[in-house]
């Protein structure tokens, strides 16, 4: 699927292109959603933005989306069970993260910042590979190259600049590739991310920025980075900018689809804004009972990803309980190896401080390596 | 070929020329380095040589130019920017120390990052603020990071081909006081290792250490003491992380006493690291304890106060009358 850069920059609201489907409005002074499934499961198409997936398709999104809540809930028991050191949850985002994931190709590059869990999964990367800088045996710890997903970025916005410039040697090396780097709606208040809508307008580069806007950076909330939408900060960079419902994965999928291609195409760079929810706590070390009341986040409930698909599964007889009891058993299964995964996790080795600090040797690290090394003995032939 | 006699700005464009033709995969990047090759002339004709997507005229954005970089060398190209001055390099400062220092080890050595940053700096040019400082030590003191700093044609050429050719991270000081000062320059030559301190003169009764813009100052002042019939030594470290500590003991094993000398800040400088170090692993060959001359705990002054700032002759040459007084 292609879209023009002007439809992407404009979505319209227009005639459907699909028989018996609705099409969504917005509501007066309301930001243009691009949505194709409502909150209550209903399926209606947007004039720019359209899908058409199988059954198989449908359900393998909504595996995907489950089985990333069930690792997430398994990973925040694991936090509060003493087993993780902290863990940011991703609890309402599976929408936006399984269907910007699954919109990418093997080749595509991917930058997330550190609750990217669903994307991962959709790469291919283990999940418990995520979990050993959340346990303290490592910083990342996984080869970024073997599924093009790049190690999780703590500092916020910092890898909107490393995707750009990634971006920008696919362009050189005259490859179809895309990259997609990820952030939150806290991330857009960052320098970095100004400069990589910048460096990636003027040299034209194949990337998808994808800000996830949960509501809230920790207890800060969007009011406090934005006073416009923040879809629409592309248009002063030059380059065209989508809001997105990202508690719908079809929608997500579509536009992510479709600003990836436009970015393998050759019409540089793009922006989604995937207006969703962060229903639990930005990380499990603080307490949104603090800044944040309860009824938002029953509004939100309201429409959760996971439920609207199913709703939709059930209504248009798309799955059978079969599935959704298989899906069950995978789940359980999943959550039992990463919880066994995490108990069994080793400690790093002694010497992993002075291991891959330089490629090519340094002199001091030689030095203390030496001195560690002799330091540890010292207590081995303290005990003999 | 035969040694020819250059500036350090021609012998770092010859480094770039070299590096750009030998491997396609080398970029030059930064504010003004196209067009007009820089504003110290450091890049003049290469993009005109090499063409726009070779020597890359970016944003005025330092942490963009080097964000950017980071991602260009994940994807397997070997970025040299130019930061346009020493004072601007703190906006890019996050990305250098958070991102690009620490990635390899991240990701368990599994990805490189042979990124180099060039950096004038410095003082002695009667620039304005921001554009006469030297904070290297800022940047030696972040594990994943090299800091090197050429005090000669010779070197700047040599030194940028081999922080080029390197894996990991080199920021790389360039004395801008210097960059019109000639050398020789013999491209047939096989260069010292990056990283190792030269004895640039021979001496008997003092070690004088110091790089970049600093060496030729000490070499002054090595010619004015000879003929007060003082011998001194002088060590041109070359590089600041890591440091030769070696080299520099086997010289003060010999003199006995030493003065480190740079233009930054004395105050947790990098010659409070080798007079700790050195006195570590030469406390009894030390007939004096080692002295520092250097810039003051103050920001870089006005350009009409910064002869009164920086290490000139005289206040090296008084470090060593006293450290000889012991």
């Amino acid at each position: 699927m292609t879209v023009d850069s002007t439809a992407a920059r404009k979505p319209r609201r227009g005639s459907s292109k699909r028989a018996g489907a609705k099409t969504r409005a917005a509501a007066p002074g309301e930001p243009e959603l691009v949505q194709l499934l409502t909150p209550e499961g209903e399926r209606v198409e947007h004039p720019d933005y359209s899908i058409d997936l199988t059954a198989d398709e449908l359900r393998g999104l909504y595996r995907d989306m489950v089985l990333t809540r069930r690792f997430d809930a398994e990973a925040t028991t694991l936090q509060r069970q003493g087993e993780l050191g902290l863990w940011a949850s991703l609890l309402g985002q599976e929408a936006a993260q399984i269907g910007s994931g699954r919109a990418t190709r093997a080749d595509d590059y991917v930058f997330p910042t550190y609750r990217e869990h669903g994307v991962a999964w959709c790469r291919g990367v283990d999940p418990t590979n995520l979990l050993g800088m959340f346990r303290g045996v490592n910083h990342g710890g996984w080869d970024p190259n073997e599924n093009n997903f790049h190690l999780y970025t703590i500092v916020i916005g910092s890898q909107a600049l490393h995707a750009t410039g990634y971006a920008m040697g696919v362009a050189k090396d005259g490859a179809d590739s895309a990259v997609i780097a990820y952030f939150g709606d806290g991330a857009s208040s960052q320098g970095d991310v100004a400069e990589a809508f910048t460096f990636s307008a003027v040299y034209n580069a194949p990337v998808v920025f994808f800000c996830q806007n949960n509501q809230w950076a920790i207890s800060e909330p969007t009011e406090r980075q934005t006073r416009v939408p923040l879809y629409q900060r592309a248009q002063g960079y030059g380059f065209p900018g989508v809001r997105v419902d990202g508690n719908d994965v079809l929608a997500v999928l579509a536009v992510t689809k479709a600003a990836l291609e436009r970015a393998r195409t050759g019409q540089g760079p793009m922006l989604i804004e995937a207006f969703t929810y962060r229903m639990g706590a930005h990380t499990t070390s603080d307490d949104p009972t603090k800044y944040r009341r309860d009824e938002e986040r029953e509004l939100w409930e309201a429409k959760d990803p996971i439920l609207r698909l199913r709703t939709y599964l059930d209504r248009e007889g798309l799955a059978d309980e079969a599935f959704f009891a298989a899906l069950e058993t995978e789940a359980d299964a999943l959550a039992k190896r990463v919880r066994d995964a995490v108990r069994t996790m080793p400690d790093p080795d002694n010497m992993a401080i002075f291991e891959n600090i330089y490629a090519d040797g340094h002199a001091l690290v030689d030095e203390e390596r030496a001195q560690f090394a002799a330091y540890q003995a010292s207590f081995a032939e303290e005990s003999n | 070929m035969a040694a020819e006699k250059l500036s350090v700005v021609k012998a770092i464009n010859a480094s770039l020329r070299t590096a750009l033709e030998n491997d396609p995969k080398v970029l030059v990047m930064g504010e003004d380095v196209g067009k007009l090759g820089g504003v110290f002339r450091v890049t003049d004709g290469l993009q005109k040589d090499f063409g726009e997507d070779r020597v890359i005229d970016t944003p005025l954005a330092e942490s963009g130019i080097v964000g950017t970089a980071i991602g260009l060398a994940l994807r397997g190209y070997r970025p040299v920017v130019e930061i346009q001055f020493d004072g601007f390099v703190f906006p890019a400062y996050d990305q250098i120390v958070t991102q690009l220092a620490k990635m390899h080890a991240r990701a368990l050595g599994k990805i490189k990052l042979p990124v180099v940053i060039r950096i004038p700096y410095g003082g002695a040019i009667g620039a304005v603020e921001h554009h006469s400082e030297s904070p290297e030590a800022l940047f030696a003191h972040v594990a994943g990071l090299k800091v090197v700093s050429p005090s000669n044609a010779s070197d700047a050429y040599w030194m940028l081909q081999q922080a080029i050719q390197s894996d990991d991270p080199v920021i790389y000081f360039e004395p801008k006081r210097r960059y019109h000062d000639k050398s020789e320059l013999d491209r047939s030559a096989i260069p010292a290792p990056l990283h190792a301190a030269r004895t640039v003169r021979q001496g008997t009764d003092l070690t004088l250490v110091a790089y970049g813009p600093m060496v030729k100052t000490c070499l002054e002042a090595a010619a004015a003491a000879e003929e007060e019939g003082k011998s001194l030594e002088v060590l041109d470290l070359r590089s600041m992380s890591p440091v030769d500590f070696d080299a520099i003991q086997a010289s003060v094993e010999r003199t006995g006493r030493l003065v480190v000398v740079h233009e930054a800040p004395v105050f947790l400088g990098t010659g409070a690291e080798i007079a700790a170090r050195i006195t570590e692993r030469c406390f009894y060959h030390l007939e004096a304890p080692v002295l520092r001359v250097g810039g003051y705990h103050a920001p870089y002054p006005p350009s009409r106060l910064e002869d009164e700032y920086l290490p000139g002759l005289d206040r090296v040459l008084d470090a060593v009358d006293r450290a000889l007084a012991y």
